[in-house]
């Protein structure tokens, strides 16, 4: 046995066995189980049941709170970490360093910390951060967690505040790979700042602004925690809160519903790629590099 | 000459009030928890958080009852531990095993390399959410429920890191492992003794930031912890609101102590962290 011939295998071992027995295998039985009625020690099967009670209102309504979520998201999460990452790379910036510890610092708490100080910022009372902020433009206090759209701003707010420093950091660290001697040609043309930014730095950016909008459209469709918290574990009122993820979770651990949770699971795969296909179509990941 | 300077000290003196707002703006909801942890919980009931400097009103009060331990506070160091063992345990599997992969797809030409990179790309672009349900019966089935291996096991070899790693691998001198083959040393040798610590900066990075994932993660170690004694320090966190009652005491001291380790981790490993992903180079 030639070892030089084996190595490789051997290194890739832990990545088989764990595709195979920790994604695969669920994926498969995840599809499996959506046809049909789990019960502990029954298992029947039910066909497309499972799919045709899963156009509802509890499922409208995760859908769309899912989708808007991730629309917005994108919409904050993607342009505004890359101006920030500009100017936190440009050697003119005074205190670069000071500023990206600052900015990412919200990136290390842990979801259910930024959930509870946003559930007290956005709380109902007149004293509550926000509405305090808003009696100073005469504006009357908000019950920021009982309407679908505050309660969505709050959700966004909390978004941006947590991911923020994260993606900027993605785009910092593409941002140091670009050849300076783009930037100095550029200069001995005579192109301003504008112009080498729109010809130099959004070009050499593009494959790791296609990554950070695919993980942004990822965690937008499968936010969970940020919900669950801004509403303490239990149901929003009207289900203004109610995510894709939150629904799975929902039919599977509180109604023991398996089966029809794994319906809304490959249902949301479904989604996910269907629009990861889209996203990498439009932004031409499948084009060919010259 | 002289106004062309004077113009771009004024746009960097602008650019540098602007990124001051911005950073006091994202350090603003950490500063406002930590004032109210040192505010008694029925300041909040009455006023919700605001930030009042109120000298009369602030104690320790809150610290105090987490330390002392009693009534629902009563676990609150057991998660911590289990948090702490959680992710110890988790990072250090989790560097092993993604770069032996990413080495292995990085440096070497054998059959099926390419299935194999295309599964991982497959996995990093597939939520895991969606199969929380089968992996929750798997993890039954194989008797890991409320088990320590049972939050690890499933996510520990990610597809993330391995990308990482398999970037960096590529980048190293391939002289060495040939050099190593010479003097007899086997692959794992070449491997262990030579490139692991050629790949130091990358795993400075990947523990930060696999550190990070697993002191935060929530909705795997909510399904699989089911006892007390076995939650980790945010599913710990997180009943402390919940529909049976609301421990705000508790919670916000709580909430302070718990950001304490990663932020520790952070500012000493700060500079590895963004330069370890720089020549990692993350490039999609």
């Amino acid at each position: 046995m030639n070892s030089r011939t084996w190595a490789p295998y051997w290194f890739v071992l832990p990545f088989i066995l764990s595709f195979l027995i920790f994604f695969a295998y669920p994926l498969f039985r995840a599809g499996m189980m959506s046809f049909q009625q789990v019960l502990p020690g029954d298992v029947q099967f039910v066909g497309l049941e499972h799919y045709s009670k899963l156009w509802n209102a509890d499922f409208q309504a995760a859908l769309w709170n899912s989708t808007r979520y991730t629309f917005w998201t994108l919409l904050l999460l993607v342009p505004v970490p890359m101006m920030l990452a500009v100017f936190l790379n440009s050697s003119r910036m005074m205190a670069r360093n000071l500023f990206r510890s600052a900015l990412f610092i919200p990136a290390l708490t842990s979801v259910v910390v930024a959930g509870v100080v946003f559930r007290l910022i956005f709380g109902e009372l007149d004293g509550a951060l926000m509405n305090s902020i808003l009696n100073v433009f005469g504006i009357p206090r908000q019950q920021w967690l009982y309407s679908s759209s505050l309660a969505m701003v709050a959700l966004v707010v909390l978004a941006g505040w947590r991911w923020m420093g994260i993606n900027m950091l993605y785009f910092l660290s593409a941002l140091q790979s670009i050849p300076k001697d783009l930037y100095e040609a550029a200069d001995i043309d005579g192109a301003g700042v504008m112009r080498k930014f729109t010809s130099i730095t959004v070009p050499m950016l593009k494959p790791i602004t296609i990554y950070v909008i695919t993980i942004t459209l990822y965690g937008g469709y499968s936010m969970f925690t940020e919900s669950y918290m801004l509403w303490a574990g239990k149901p929003s009122p009207q289900n203004i809160g109610l995510t894709m993820v939150g629904y799975i979770y929902q039919q599977g651990f509180q109604y023991f519903n398996l089966g029809f949770g794994a319906a809304i699971g490959i249902t949301l795969l479904v989604i996910t790629l269907l629009i990861s296909m889209l996203q990498l179509t439009v932004l031409g990941m499948f084009r060919k590099e010259d | 000459m002289g106004t062309r300077k004077n113009k771009i000290n004024a746009a960097s003196l602008l650019l540098l009030v602007l990124f001051a707002g911005l950073a006091v703006l994202m350090l603003f909801p950490l500063y406002a928890l930590m004032l109210a942890s040192l505010k008694p919980a029925a300041e909040l009931f009455r006023y919700g958080l605001n930030v009042r400097w109120d000298w009369a009103l602030m104690s320790l009060d809150n610290y105090k009852t987490i330390f002392a331990g009693s009534g629902a506070a009563g676990h609150y160091f057991t998660w911590y531990k289990n948090s702490l063992v959680i992710t110890a345990m988790f990072t250090v599997l989790s560097l092993l095993f993604s770069s032996m992969v990413g080495y292995g797809l990085g440096v070497y030409r054998f059959r099926g390399q390419n299935l194999i990179f295309t599964f991982v790309l497959v996995v990093m672009m597939i939520p895991m959410e969606i199969i929380i349900l089968p992996l929750y019966e798997l993890t039954i089935k194989l008797k890991l429920i409320n088990t320590v291996w049972g939050v690890i096991l499933p996510f520990v070899v990610a597809p993330l890191p391995i990308f990482f790693f398999r970037q960096f691998a590529q980048g190293l001198p391939k002289d060495f492992m040939d050099a190593g083959r010479i003097d007899g040393c086997t692959e794992s040798g070449i491997f262990f003794r030579i490139m692991v610590p050629l790949m130091a900066p990358a795993f400075g990075a990947i523990a930060i930031l696999q550190a990070m994932n697993s002191w935060n993660n929530f909705l795997w170690p909510l399904i699989v912890l089911r006892t007390t004694e076995q939650f980790t320090l945010p599913i710990g966190l997180a009943s402390f609101v919940s529909p049976l009652g609301n421990h705000y005491e508790e919670l916000i001291s709580g909430a302070v102590l718990a950001i304490v380790p990663i932020l520790i981790l952070f500012l000493f490993f700060q500079r590895y962290f963004i330069s370890g992903l720089t020549v990692g180079g993350v490039k999609g």
